[in-house]
């Protein structure tokens, strides 16, 4: 599905990734762990391609494609969902029509007509009902005056509506409570399937008590330190990032 | 051919206007003074002296600095004094064909008020729509106290201008506790075969505790060079409620001046929305005169300008009296060479205590040559105040555009949408539905650069809907 090899990335001459290498295949969760500023929003955001960095060294491969090559948006229709760690907001544009552009320029890169109004909104409410999200939170601007819990519940909302092949929730447990937190978990177990990933970026371990991992990797200064399974996530726990540092030291 | 250049006022030009102007006044005192009073007389001769000594506006007076009229000055114009009707088809011109916007309409054909025969359903409660030219005959009264009483001659030379030639425009009279039920739209059209120098004159007079709506439409119906230089005068008696919109809607070679002098009495209530669509050069001057206890002015706009066009908001809010409130915000999108300014000058004298007056600019900037001018004015005498003031100038978000990518959204719509939300705070504002939803699909056209001149009333485009993905809400459904 994904694979990332040595991949360097500075911005404003400033080195954040110094050799990533990932191996993501079908069907897994992968969780990306470890302290603030060592490159994980980086790393997400230069798989959905944010343009503001640069890449000095290495390569992304996704279903075979080379992403570095691709724009943005043709990342999103091949299949990349970016969940935000903090949502922008859009007045004036409803999550619906949102919803609609998104899906139906997604269908012309495929090669396929818009998708009919009947099916959309029937796709809306199964997802809407899935993931237990209000009627009235689809009809408001994207993300305008929402709460920090609906800001989330709406990108596993886009993340459902869009259906993508590879997942990238970054920081999506930041700044939620405990029930907003179950319901976003809930949405992605909801949402796993044998040819789909996941790639989990979080700072604690409390997310992952809910989306349970295959793999857990931790990030520090720009480097995958060390990989191992769900249990790497409780030791973190217990111990701290300290005890990572320390290791390195 | 080679012509000489003129200086006139400091602005050179191949025509004098100026002096042709003033002969024209000199050759037409006779028919144009026919029906004035006395006191309508003098005032037409004392403000024909202040534009012989000011002129026009040039770029070296403070509040012209960035907007240059020399240019769209620069034509043989021809000066109607009669109304003229030939080769107009205004069944052409007026069909309506938005579904549900029914609206008492009154149009203007090169500054003057053509008769269509309509009446207002209200006409037998005292309600007025009629042409200026009627009013100084039949509505003598209101002419005497109200006409030139709230439009300085003496500080504006192109209002001076429009004084002198006073002749024909709108007059509308609400009377007292009554409610005006029908929209009233003004289109005012610009067609002629040569280039044309009009100049219009409205009057609207609320009543106490009367409302209307107003939509006051420009458009220009052929390609021909059009300067129009229009004063309107608003007065709003105490408790009385105004929603008023302008839409501008002009060809690229047509210069626009708009000045709006509204009198708020205690209580009143104004909303004021200029929607600025296309237009060569756009100038509209807001004054708004907060004269009694109470009273409220919501003052918007937004701009969508690009290629050569010069947008210019000027905007004087004097609160003269306790207890007033204002709000401004006008939001502009310039691309390609477009230029824009705003000025905004509230004035908060001695004895308006508790004033409670807002003013915000937000523009963003599409290409680099694009250009925008913004100034707040404060000027404060009174102390206990509060008053606000911002201004913005920026870019597309940099964080937003990702956001929309990252679902899949191309750039080129990804931009669309951002200018559509950034414009949509003010379109949001407009508080009859079926304008609203008007104005939004007329926003959402001009986005995507299929609106350039409609050949007719921006409210009244023929111009073939196109379902694009993010036009349909589905919210709607």
């Amino acid at each position: 599905m994904l694979s990332i090899k040595n991949l360097r990335v500075s911005i404003s001459g400033k080195e954040i990734l110094r050799g990533i290498n990932l191996e993501v295949k079908p069907g897994e969760v992968h969780a990306i762990m470890g302290p603030n500023g060592t490159g994980k929003s980086t790393l997400a955001s230069v798989i959905s391609g944010r343009d503001i960095y640069d890449i000095t060294e290495g390569e992304i491969i996704f279903k075979g494609k080379n992403l570095l090559e691709m724009s943005i948006e043709d990342r999103a229709s091949e299949g990349i969902f970016l969940g935000f760690q903090y949502p922008v907001e859009i007045p004036g544009v409803s999550i619906t029509n949102f919803m609609r552009t998104a899906i139906n320029e997604q269908r012309k890169y495929h090669g396929l007509d818009p998708m009919p109004a009947s099916e959309f909104l029937a796709k809306m409410e199964e997802k809407k009902q899935m993931l237990e999200i209000q009627a009235k939170l689809a009809n408001r601007s994207v993300n305008e005056g929402f709460s920090g819990g609906e800001k989330k519940k709406n990108e596993i909302f886009q993340m459902a509506m869009l259906d993508p092949d590879l997942a990238i929730l970054d920081e999506t447990d930041s700044g939620l409570d405990i029930d907003a937190l179950k319901i976003v978990a809930n949405g992605v177990n909801k949402l796993r399937k044998p040819d789909n990933s996941f790639l989990v970026i979080t700072h604690y371990q409390r997310l992952l008590d809910y989306i349970v991992p295959d793999i857990v990797h931790v990030l520090f200064d720009g480097r995958i330190v060390r990989s191992g399974g769900k249990e790497l996530a409780v030791e973190l726990e217990e111990k701290g990032y300290e005890w990572i540092k320390a290791e390195m030291d | 051919m080679e012509m000489k250049g003129i200086i006139m006022d400091g602005i050179s030009t191949s025509f004098n206007i100026k002096d042709t102007l003033l002969k024209l006044f000199d050759d037409n005192i006779g028919s144009l003074s026919e029906k004035d009073t006395p006191e309508i007389a003098e005032m037409r001769r004392k403000a024909i002296a202040v534009f012989a000594r000011q002129g026009f506006p040039h770029t070296k007076l403070e509040k012209w600095r960035n907007t240059d009229l020399s240019k769209v000055l620069n034509h043989d114009f021809s000066f109607p004094m009669e109304p003229q009707t030939q080769d107009v088809n205004f069944e052409e011109i007026f069909r309506c064909d938005v579904p549900g916007f029914d609206t008492h309409m009154i149009s203007q054909l090169n500054g003057c008020f053509i008769d269509r025969g309509k009446t207002l359903l209200q006409a037998n409660t005292g309600v007025i729509a009629c042409s200026m030219a009627e009013a100084f005959i039949r509505h003598k009264d209101h002419i005497i106290n109200h006409f030139g009483k709230y439009a300085s001659i003496s500080d504006n030379g192109l209002t001076a201008l429009n004084t002198a030639f006073a002749r024909d425009g709108v007059f509308i009279y609400v009377p007292d506790n009554t409610e005006v039920e029908e929209i009233i739209q003004v289109v005012n059209l610009i067609h002629s075969e040569g280039d044309i120098f009009v100049q219009p004159r409205n009057l609207v007079i609320l009543g106490r505790n009367s409302s209307l709506k107003l939509v006051q439409c420009d458009d220009s119906v052929d390609d021909n060079t059009g300067f129009i230089n229009s004063v309107t005068e608003v007065v709003l008696s105490e408790g009385s409620r105004l929603d008023h919109y302008k839409l501008q809607n002009k060809n690229n070679r047509s210069a626009l001046i708009n000045n709006i002098y509204f009198h708020l009495e205690a209580g009143a209530n104004l909303s004021t929305n200029a929607i600025s669509l296309n237009g060569g050069l756009i100038r509209n001057e807001a004054n708004v005169k907060l004269n009694g206890r109470g009273a409220h002015a919501d003052i918007l706009g937004v701009y969508l300008m690009d290629r050569n066009q010069h947008i210019d908001n000027q905007v004087f809010v004097d609160h003269a009296q306790p207890d007033c409130t204002s709000n401004e915000l006008f939001k502009g999108i310039l691309d390609d060479q477009a230029s824009g300014v705003f000025n905004g000058h509230i004035l908060v004298r001695q004895d308006a205590q508790r004033t409670n007056a807002y003013q915000n600019n937000k523009n963003i900037l599409i290409s680099d040559k694009a250009v925008i001018d913004t100034r707040p004015f404060l000027e404060i005498y009174a102390d206990d105040v509060k008053c606000s003031h911002g201004a913005t100038v920026g870019q597309l978000d940099s964080e937003a555009m990702f956001y929309l990518r990252s679902r899949g959204i191309s750039m080129e719509n990804a931009r669309m949408l951002l200018m559509y939300a950034f414009a949509a705070e003010i379109v949001n504002r407009i508080s009859i539905p079926r304008l609203k939803q008007r104005i939004d699909d007329l926003v959402k056209k001009r986005l995507r650069g299929e609106l350039s001149i409609c050949e007719q009333c921006v409210l009244h485009c023929s111009t073939k809907e196109q379902k694009v993905v993010f036009d349909i809400d589905m919210s709607k459904v």
